[in-house]
């Protein structure tokens, strides 16, 4: 189970590096939205793999919040998109 | 000897829940405009969550917390269609996104018909030559 944690781990911090450039250089908005989302669920994602190596369910509240946060984030932004340029 | 059999489904479930995040990450950066991106998005959000899940079901061995983790799931499962429905109407809406990757544009047409009928209306519109945001 170490090695599979060791390998869990590795991926996920390439794909929160991966998204973390994405939400950089994102040329808008909306393209940052979907980062932060995807980068919300790569911390849900990793709550996931501790609970399951430790074997406890302390952090399963957080993965259900991490859900309702990530939708009414990016709702409410995608609401106030207006257009222009870099906005 | 079962349990060594669920140890090693968990585990690959592990590992494929995070591949899913890693394809997440590498289409994020990839991937050409907005919509494919919300493609790429979209993997870890329901089968990503779901693999994770099921093997955390599966490594605690108790049926006490598998309505928990329908409920993570299902909340995830009804959020993640709305979210996404509203990044990419305000996506296309504000025009991020390349039109020459589209093979269909069913919604186009609706615009169209909708400003013109808008133009009939109110006389002439002010935000006709708009042009596309491209990064």
């Amino acid at each position: 189970m170490s090695v599979v944690l060791w390998i869990c781990g590795t991926i996920l911090s390439i794909a929160a590096f991966l998204t973390i450039i994405r939400l950089i250089k994102g040329p808008s908005i909306l393209e940052r939205v979907i980062a932060t989302d995807v980068l919300l669920l790569i911390v849900s994602a990793a709550l996931c793999i501790d609970m399951t190596v430790n074997k406890h369910t302390n952090n399963l509240v957080f993965v259900v919040l991490a859900c309702l946060v990530g939708f009414i984030g990016s709702v409410t932004v995608s609401r106030f998109v207006t257009d222009r340029r870099n906005a | 000897m079962l349990d060594t059999i669920i140890d090693v489904i968990a585990s690959i479930f592990m590992i494929l829940g995070c591949l899913m995040s890693l394809a997440a990450g590498i289409g994020m950066l990839r991937f050409p405009d907005l919509l494919s991106r919300m493609h790429a998005a979209t993997k870890p959000q329901v089968l990503g969550l779901f693999l994770l899940l099921a093997a955390l079901g599966l490594e605690l061995r108790s049926w006490v917390i598998v309505p928990v983790l329908a409920l993570a799931w299902i909340v995830q499962l009804l959020t993640a269609p709305v979210s996404a429905h509203m990044v990419g109407r305000a996506g296309y809406r504000t025009r991020h996104l390349k039109r020459e990757t589209l093979l269909t544009d069913e919604l186009a047409t609706v615009v169209a018909a909708a400003a013109a009928r808008e133009r009939k209306e109110n006389g002439e519109d002010t935000e006709s030559n708009r042009a596309d945001f491209i990064d």
